[in-house]
């Protein structure tokens, strides 16, 4: 029990469960789930789709952020790689055929790779400060996607490609599946291979990585690359659900939303180690937390003041300061029991 | 614990005390999770003397200080200053009491002038804010009371690490201060340095401050301290006069293993003496490493140097004399402007430390915390990593593996505490060395460059590492040995580069007849006869 | 058995002098200016009327609120933090300003209200970021969000503002000298906004308190190394909060400025307006990791921005796309430039 309150997904498992319930107490049939059109169907079912874009950057954003940076440009790699894809899908003749889905989706993820790493580029070869260097991305992006679309709102017409998005395969939304496939494969390739070790390593002292041999300048680079990746499939399931590139709106405000998933799952900003399943859980947090607002009738910009809310408590109890204070209560709570031992002896 | 704290000293032999204890710490206890890392420790500094604070690293010097300094307000015990007890909980509010620190590291910031690294948070004001003038003015009389020659006007980061920390002593010295506490600060300067320091502390002390000096230099103490505490184990194991003990005696209080470790050394200088004559030079004709003419713009001139396997090579220097330098070239952590290098007879071009891995060498940085240790890493983390980084992240060194050499280190280098899993932060400073070390004896090299830190390692981890390098070295490995310490490198090399003004002046061969002043006057000389 | 200390002849001490010269303390900000008059120079050969002086004081007219957030960005980012409320924080002041206009309060207490409310803002995350050790990124966040959605809470729809005092503010135009004659005879001149006047006292006090004053002292002190300013004994707690405190009052004054800029109270206003506030006074060569720069910088890194703005807006056929486009670019120029000069100064 001690080692599971200590754990760095105590809180946040708390915080999720305490939502759930939430929303279970404002309408019972909540937890319900039914089969409907041969898929399941029910609010779960929902928030486990809609998370999954927020999964998918935050996953790219965790290992960026283990390395001690930061990526905000993923929001505009949504944008662009929704704007590369549906352009493209918009502009064929044959917008349902499986080649013309595949080479949208491949041009899109490899225009974002080079996006990608460009940033790991900046932050790992000219040495610029993550944040800034991304930024000049977060900035010219959506511009970029601009470009791309023309400054119009593609929208495509592929049924092939809507099932990306809003399709559902073996009962699972697709969506979620292929957020549940990176995430399991992001999870084998830093777990069973030294990866994650190197990239906590980088994160915690670059300098004495380099030093002892780590190819401390790939590693980096790669992260900002596999990070851009994870966009892009992100901003492919987007442009997907809603049937259209919108260069403004897609993503917008998703790597807010990713980096508050990593930090609520208890990865530091400073880098170091990280914890995927903190950051899956984080992102449940912020859909679930979406969807309860809703559930609650209250209007869906409040979502906001609520959001602010979760991010401020899940802060505060892992903030240093409360967590010494939980320890010496822990321990105060310990010798009373040992003293208590010691007299009934 | 395994060493339980000695009794109190029982005959302080003080006989005449000066009249007026400016600061009286009882009882002092401060404990961090898990750790206790002071016990019951008294402390009394009195005014017109120079105090000296000695204990391995770990013994709870730096703790005592921050108790005082209010950075670590102690859970226990009392502090009184000039009679009166008072709760310190800040560097703030032990200025305002007249307690000046200067730290191991230096505390300043970098990216202002010197005139204000001196002068924050009492600058002179006048109508319209700060007097920029007037700050420079008093800055420029303390800089001048220290007869350091800088313009105050110039930005800190214009100047070398030596300057920096001279700042910060005139930074302290421009409050009037009772009490000024000296955390290492000769750590970084030179000879020259050191004494101009101890000329104006016995200024300070004339005029009655009190002066708690932490030095890992032992002639220091002789030279300058009236006093002694030693601390061990969070602990205090003594306090003397100076004069009232002799050097060995010390030397055992403070690392309570009275003369064994000492006596070790002793056998080291001897087998030195009696196997003098370079191992390898006569049996492998070719040196493992060979550089012809390397060198680098504003940090060396271009050298030659060779280093045959079983050979320890010693370089000495003064402080930035290039030392570090010539080491991080030879490692490749530099890229050379000129020269070239050669492995076992063949080119080799190491244009960054995994190039010099492939070629195994090693490299044990002097600042370990930042080139060295991952801290928040464990143990066996850390131990594995130069292994690790060498295969690449796809192909993980197995468990079993790790376990092993983890295990196997943690005994030979008597790593404590003796817990893979433990986090490399909550190590003291010697373990930290060791740990760091047994990352470059895993990748099993066949030249390590083992640059010595000059501080923050005990007496009793030095010597340790100091036998297991020569071990090593009888065994075949070739060794390029730094250390500040001149009658260390002595002690251990087959021969000795000498550096002076980041350039190699001379190179002489080891032996029973080579004293540390044949050394000294090569440096002094140049290398010119 | 003693530790040879390596005794040398004497050694001479060597001060190297280095970047002391006006030239290498001042050459972020200069980069800055040339760059200005750089782009004023290509506006003003593409366009006629571009030199205009109505043109360049129309640009302190436009970007007035900005000037107020680069000048609070300034503060915060010398500490090495970061504020990323200050646009939503600007918008709450909006709602609130238009939303107590139009319950009937008098101008003087909503602007009192509005300031207490940006305090109250800074107060809170400067709290959260010293007590708590959250780092400064995600507790701005949170306080954005929690503006933001207490925008929502005022009002989801535009408030419009019909105060008296605020609608003549908002007209009048103060004069500053003939510029020609209109075709009715009157004399045209060339003018400016009270918002200007505004914006230019705040650049100069808050020049003066990071020049002249402790507390600007020490916040180049924490920004230049933390742990060092609070063994010195400096007041870093206090400071660090303080920053927050006035990057929420500049945000408030900046709404202030936009609400009598526009006239209303809008829950989307300057969405993503910090982006600009940082890209400005990165522009204007502070670096973001602290400790170095100048409001004055910041300043010229706002009308940098805005220049670039008015010659998209020039140029008709170039679509406003391009402006994030070019600021981008222009940021990647400048901090690739801090970056070689952080190399050099290190060699």
């Amino acid at each position: 029990m001690r080692s599971l309150t200590r754990s760095k997904v105590f809180w946040p498992l708390v915080a999720l469960v305490a939502l759930l319930a939430v929303n279970v107490v404002a309408r019972p049939g909540f937890l319900g789930v039914r089969m409907q059109d041969g898929h399941l169907y029910g609010s779960l079912i929902d928030i486990l789709r809609n998370t999954s874009p927020i999964l998918l950057v935050a996953i790219g954003m965790t290992l960026v952020i283990a390395t001690r940076g930061i990526d905000l440009s993923v929001g505009a790699l949504v944008a662009i790689a929704g704007a590369v894809a549906c352009t493209q899908i918009a502009a064929s003749p044959t917008p349902g055929s499986a080649s013309t889905v595949l080479i949208a989706i491949g041009t899109a993820l490899l225009v974002c790779l080079v996006l990608g790493a460009w940033n790991g580029f900046l932050v790992s070869v000219v040495g610029i400060q993550p944040i800034i260097a991304t930024l000049i991305l977060m900035t010219a992006g959506r511009g970029i996607a601009m470009l791309v679309t023309g400054g119009q709102i593609t929208t495509v017409n592929s049924p092939l490609y809507k099932s990306i998005g809003a399709g559902f395969l073996l009962t699972l939304p697709v969506s979620a599946i292929i957020a549940g496939v990176v995430l399991a494969a992001t999870a084998l390739l830093t777990r069973r291979t030294a990866l994650g070790t190197l990239v906590e390593s980088v994160g915690i002292n670059p300098e004495a990585s380099r030093l002892a041999g780590v190819r401390a300048r790939s590693i980096i680079w790669t992260v900002y690359v596999f990070s851009a990746l994870c966009a892009a499939i992100a901003g492919i399931l987007i442009s997907s659900n809603v049937t259209a590139a919108d260069a403004n709106n897609n993503g917008l405000w998703i790597e807010l939303d990713a980096i508050l998933a990593v930090v609520i799952g208890g990865t530091s900003l400073m880098g170091g180690k990280f914890s995927l399943t903190g950051t899956l859980i984080g992102a449940f947090i912020i859909e679930t937390l979406r969807i309860t607002v809703i559930s609650l009738g209250i209007a869906p910009e409040v979502n906001l003041v609520f959001k602010a809310v979760v991010v401020i408590l899940v802060c505060l109890l892992q903030s240093p300061v409360v967590q010494r204070k939980f320890r010496a209560r822990r321990r105060a709570v310990a010798q009373e029991h040992g003293e208590a031992v010691e007299v009934v002896a | 614990m395994d060493d339980p704290a000695t009794p109190p000293d029982s005959g302080l032999g003080l006989t005449e005390r000066p009249p007026e204890a400016v600061v009286q710490m009882t009882g002092i206890g401060v404990e961090f999770p898990g750790v206790r890392a002071l016990h019951d420790v008294d402390l009394t500094l009195y005014a017109g003397e120079v105090h000296a604070l000695l204990g391995e690293n770990g013994a709870g010097k730096s703790t005592l200080i921050k108790a005082l300094t209010g950075v670590r307000p102690p859970d226990a015990g009392e502090i009184r200053v000039a009679g009166r007890p008072v709760a310190i909980h800040g560097p703030a509010q032990a200025q305002d009491l007249g307690i000046s620190t200067v730290y191991q590291e230096v505390n300043l910031c970098p990216n202002l002038t010197v005139a204000e690294n001196i002068m924050l948070g009492r600058e002179p004001r006048r109508a319209g804010g700060i007097d920029w003038r007037g700050m420079r003015r008093q800055a420029a009389e303390v800089l001048g009371r220290l007869n350091v020659d800088i313009d105050p006007a110039s930005p800190l980061s214009a100047h070398s690490i030596a300057v920096q920390q001279l700042v910060a002593i005139a930074r302290a010295m421009q409050v009037d201060a009772r009490v000024l506490i000296l955390d290492e600060p000769t750590s970084s300067l030179d000879a020259d340095e050191v004494a101009e320091l101890f000329r104006v502390m016995r200024g300070l002390r004339e005029d009655g401050v009190a002066i708690l000096f932490v030095t890992h230099f032992l002639e220091q103490v002789d030279e300058i301290a009236d006093r002694i505490t030693v601390l061990r184990n969070g602990a205090r194991v003594g306090e003397r006069r100076t004069g009232e003990m002799t050097r060995i005696e010390l030397v055992s209080m403070m690392i309570g293993r009275e003369l064994a470790v000492l006596e070790d050394i002793a056998q080291d200088t001897e087998a030195r003496d009696e196997s003098a004559a370079p191992a390898g030079a006569d049996t492998a004709p070719t040196p493992f490493l060979r550089a012809i003419g390397l060198g680098r713009r504003g940090s060396i001139e271009a050298f030659d140097l060779d280093v045959y396997p079983g050979e320890v090579v010693g370089l000495a220097g003064l402080l930035g004399s290039g030392r570090s330098e010539m080491a991080r070239l030879l490692y490749g952590a530099d890229h050379a402007d000129t020269g070239t290098l050669e492995v076992d007879g063949a080119p080799a071009r190491l244009r960054n430390p995994r190039a010099a891995i492939a070629e195994r060498i090693a490299f044990s940085s002097e600042n370990r915390k930042a080139e060295g240790l991952v801290e928040d890493l464990t143990v066996r983390e850390n131990i594995v990593l130069g292994l690790q980084a060498a295969r690449g992240w796809a192909r993980r060194v197995p468990q079993r593996t790790q376990d092993e050499l983890t295990s196997h280190y943690i005994e030979a280098l008597g790593i404590r505490p003796a817990n893979p899993e433990a986090l490399v932060r909550n190590l003291s400073g010697g373990n930290q060395q060791k740990v760091l070390l047994a990352r470059w004896l895993a990748t099993a090299p066949r030249l390590l460059i083992l640059d010595e830190p000059p501080r923050g390692i005990d007496v009793g981890a030095k010597a340790e590492i100091q036998k297991l390098v020569h071990d090593l070295a009888t065994q075949g490995m070739s060794v390029v040995f730094i250390s500040a310490e001149l009658d260390e490198v002595l002690r251990l090399s087959h021969r000795i580069a000498v550096l002076r003004d980041r350039r190699k002046v001379a190179e002489i061969a080891n032996g029973p007849d080579v004293t540390a002043r044949d050394v000294l006057e090569l440096i002094a000389s140049g290398g010119q006869e | 058995m003693a530790a040879t200390e390596v005794q040398a002849g004497a050694t001479t001490r060597t001060s190297r002098m280095r970047g002391t010269s006006p030239l290498a303390r001042y050459g972020s900000v200069l980069a800055t200016l040339v760059t200005l008059v750089l782009v004023f120079v290509i506006g003003s050969t593409r366009y006629t009327g571009f030199l205009d002086s109505q043109t360049i004081l129309n640009l302190f007219i436009d970007n007035a609120f900005l000037i107020v957030l680069a000048v609070g960005m300034t503060f915060v980012i010398l500490t090495g933090g970061i504020d990323l409320s200050m646009g939503a924080v600007m918008a709450l002041s909006t709602m609130v300003t238009a939303r107590l206009l139009i319950a009937g309060w008098a101008p003087g207490p909503v602007i009192a209200a509005v300031l207490l409310l940006g305090c109250v803002f800074g107060v809170g995350v400067g709290l959260f970021i010293r007590v708590f050790e959250v780092q400064p990124f995600i507790a701005t966040l949170a306080a954005m969000f929690l503006a933001r959605g207490l925008c929502f809470v005022v009002s989801p729809n535009s408030l419009s503002i019909t105060d008296p005092f605020f609608v003549s503010l908002s007209q009048s135009r103060i004069r500053l000298w003939p510029t020609g004659t209109a075709f009715d005879g009157r004399t045209l001149y060339a003018f400016i906004s009270p918002s200007v006047i505004v914006a230019l006292v705040i650049v100069a006090i808050a020049a003066w308190v990071l020049h002249a004053t402790r507390f600007g002292r020490t916040v180049y002190a924490i920004g230049g190394n933390q742990g060092s300013a609070e063994l010195m004994g400096l007041p870093v707690a206090r400071t660090q909060v303080l920053v927050y405190v006035v990057s929420g009052v500049c945000s408030a004054i900046g709404g202030l400025i936009f609400a009598m800029y526009s006239l209303s109270g809008y829950a989307l206003t300057g969405v993503g307006v910090e982006l600009d506030a940082i890209s400005a006074v990165v522009i204007g060569g502070t670096l973001l990791t602290g400790g170095s720069g100048f409001v004055i910088g910041s300043l010229l890194g706002v009308l940098v921005l805005g220049t670039i703005q008015t010659i998209i807006s020039f140029e008709g056929t170039l679509s406003s796309w391009w402006t994030k486009i070019v600021i981008g670019a222009l940021l990647l120029v400048f901090v690739v430039l801090q970056r070689l000069l952080i190399i050099r100064r290190r060699t």
